[in-house]
């Protein structure tokens, strides 16, 4: 298998000497019509790629912050064809690659194969299903390559060597390193476990590492001995805008 | 079939962050549960902890305007007051053999929260429950019992702040406390291992229930009826019969709750009203809306009152094995009211689901035949509930 789209969107920001930056953002937030301004302003201010969370009634992965964030979106009727209606209708095209994350049954009930030509048609990249481990991804990888759409890997502090074996044999894009024992948003102390996993992942997968939950500066990835390729942020982006802040504010450190 | 599957459903919808606990119980599932020795101690405590066996009772005055035998197979007599304890005790004693120090679980009407806490006291345990704070507020009573018993009880104030949004909450903590920490789940549903665990945990009552009719009847009942919220008083009330061929001809029904039965109302009925989804790691029958969404349910019984259910009941529904019903609140009602009149028992809310299949469809039993209820649990916990809702109960003393 080549290198995708998204692979090389990290591996170019390496090349310019940076981490990969990708911002995470509820989709609908903080309402419908400001949405796309959102993601337009995140692509300007040096987004790589930009997960756009798709809100579930259920979310067992998340935090207090994007719970919350899903919760509002879905009470203004946001839905997956919206987002992929919203997504589609860009025009021009972001920079940055999409990627959409969100939980598996709002994707299954969309129909597996429907989805994964209708979000390439939306011009998104990769998904990423928090709720679908190895074992249970066959049916979605299977769907989502057909259109050349990465389905990323999600590992933990806790995941096996052996079970990483497992999924660095069909994983593409990048793979997602959960950096707590917890929920988004979870209180990060970047310590030796956190650099152990990081470094056991770089020697599995041979695809790019992205590190997320919990990441909120990245002064806080500055004392890593084993640095990703990649850095997700998503309760600090959101809580950020939620206190009246901007998307260039919040961008500023990572960008500089 | 696919492990941990039953049938297209069952299945380990988790964060993988989650995978590692569920394999080192799969892994407790095959080696201490199936060990003689423990159940060999696990037996002793359902007998001089719990109570068991449970009788099976025989209703000879409904029975005499029914045409049939009505049995009662009498969960509600055990410790903690329902069959949620045969449960905890096995998943308590399986958390201490593995060597961790406290149990987590969720609560809906707070029947799972306190034999879960009862078993922890019991065993030595930690113990933290997670409850919707609506819940919590409803079932007062229960929290005071969970709190007594030494538990920590959680109020869960995200999503519906009911059993569902509880669930998620008590998953969350489990991926921060899996070291220490067993989730004693409280129904045969979620992700495998549990529906699995759970069923042949419960398993005691259609086992029991199959040599009381032997002794009792003289053979094996013409029917059995239970209710079905996530089904774990069913399932194991089902499993003995459903897993014997000898048993065939053995009708099983499940009933699930209708809520009101107003065109459009809430229910809490996924096998007859809702659709396959994922949902607390299973992919199984669930109320949803057309993009996926979980809907609130309802029911008047809180036991009940979930918008999934076990995968293996989905399956039996699927092939033809078990027959699922609704009951609406209504009928569970009068149910309640008629077995403590003409028995002198007060059922559960929940277990009056299933009674009230009997009592207002008995033109669809046999003349003659013998038919056995789960009484899955007492109702001393629901008269709060019932007072408001019982023309009899109001007015002055």
């Amino acid at each position: 298998m080549g290198k995708s789209t998204l692979q090389q969107r990290v591996e170019q920001a390496n090349k310019a000497g940076r981490i990969a930056r990708i911002p995470f953002i509820t989709a609908g937030f903080p309402t419908k019509a400001e949405f796309v301004g959102i993601l337009r302003e995140l692509d300007a201010h040096g987004a790589d790629v930009i997960e756009v969370g798709v809100p579930f009634s259920d979310p067992v992965a998340d935090g207090p912050v994007v719970e919350a964030a899903s919760r509002v979106a879905l009470e203004q009727g946001v839905t997956l064809p919206w987002i992929l209606e919203q997504l589609a209708g860009l025009t021009p095209r972001l920079k940055a690659g999409v990627v959409l994350m969100g939980y598996y049954n709002p994707f299954l009930q969309h129909g597996l194969e429907r989805l994964a030509a209708d979000a390439a048609k939306a011009g998104v990249e990769g998904f990423i299903v928090p709720d679908l481990p190895l074992g249970e991804d066959a049916p979605m990888r299977a769907a989502l390559r057909a259109h050349s759409i990465d389905l990323i890997p999600l590992v933990g502090l806790n995941t096996s060597e052996e079970r990483m074996r497992e999924y660095a044999a069909t994983a593409s894009g990048y793979v997602y390193v959960v950096s707590v024992m917890g929920t988004t948003g979870g209180t990060n102390s970047m310590n030796a476990t956190v650099e152990d996993a990081l470094e056991r992942v770089s020697r599995v997968f041979s695809v790019p590492v992205a590190l997320g939950f919990g990441i909120h500066s990245p002064q806080q990835l500055a004392s890593l001995r084993v640095k990703p390729q990649a850095a997700v942020f998503g309760s600090a982006l959101l809580r950020h805008l939620e206190a009246g802040g901007t998307v260039a504010e919040f961008m500023k450190p990572w960008v500089s | 079939m696919k492990k941990g599957y039953f049938g297209e459903f069952g299945g380990q919808f988790v964060p993988e962050l989650l995978v590692p606990p569920l394999r080192e119980l799969e892994e407790a599932c095959e080696t201490i549960v199936a060990s003689s020795d423990f159940q060999e101690e696990l037996g002793d405590l359902l007998r001089n902890f719990a109570g068991r066996p449970t009788p099976l009772t025989r209703c000879d005055n409904l029975s005499r305007d029914l045409g049939f035998t009505l049995w009662l197979k009498r969960e509600d007599l055990l410790h903690t007051g329902a069959h949620k304890v045969n449960n905890t005790l096995g998943q308590a004693l399986l958390a201490k053999r593995m060597g961790k120090k406290n149990l987590l679980a969720e609560t809906g009407a707070g029947q799972h929260g306190v034999a879960t806490a009862a078993a922890a006291a019991k065993m030595g345990l930690g113990c933290t429950i997670f409850m919707g704070a609506t819940d919590v507020v409803r079932q007062a009573p229960n929290v005071a019992r969970m709190k007594l018993f030494g538990a920590t009880v959680v109020p869960v104030h995200s999503g519906t702040s009911t059993l569902k949004d509880a669930i998620n909450e008590a998953l969350r903590a489990w991926i921060a406390r899996q070291d220490d920490t067993l989730y004693c789940f409280g129904t045969a549903a979620g992700p495998h291992p549990f529906p699995t665990l759970v069923r042949n945990l419960q398993s005691i009552i259609g086992q029991e229930t199959k040599k009381q009719a032997a002794e009792r009847m003289g053979r094996l009942p013409d029917a059995v009826v239970a209710c079905v919220g996530g089904g774990s008083n069913a399932i194991g009330m089902f499993y003995p019969f459903a897993s014997d061929d000898a048993a065939k001809g053995v009708r099983l029904i499940g009933i699930e709750a209708g809520g009101t039965g107003e065109p459009g109302c809430y229910n809490s009925a996924p096998i007859n009203l809702g659709t396959p989804g994922v949902l607390h790691g299973q992919h199984s029958m669930l109320l949803q809306d057309a993009f996926g969404q979980v809907q609130p349910s309802h029911s008047v019984s809180a036991g009940l009152d979930y918008p999934g259910v076990g995968p293996e009941h989905s399956y039996f529904a699927q092939v033809g094995r078990v027959h699922y019903r609704v009951v609406y609140d209504a009928e569970a009602l009068r149910a309640f009211e008629t077995l403590a009149r003409r028995e002198g028992i007060i059922p559960a809310l929940e277990s009056s689901h299933a009674l009230a299949f009997v009592l207002e469809h008995r033109e669809e039993f046999t003349p003659g035949s013998h038919v056995v209820v789960n009484l899955s649990g007492r109702g001393d916990k629901d008269m709060g509930i019932v007072a408001g809702l019982l023309p009899s109960l109001q007015g002055d003393a």
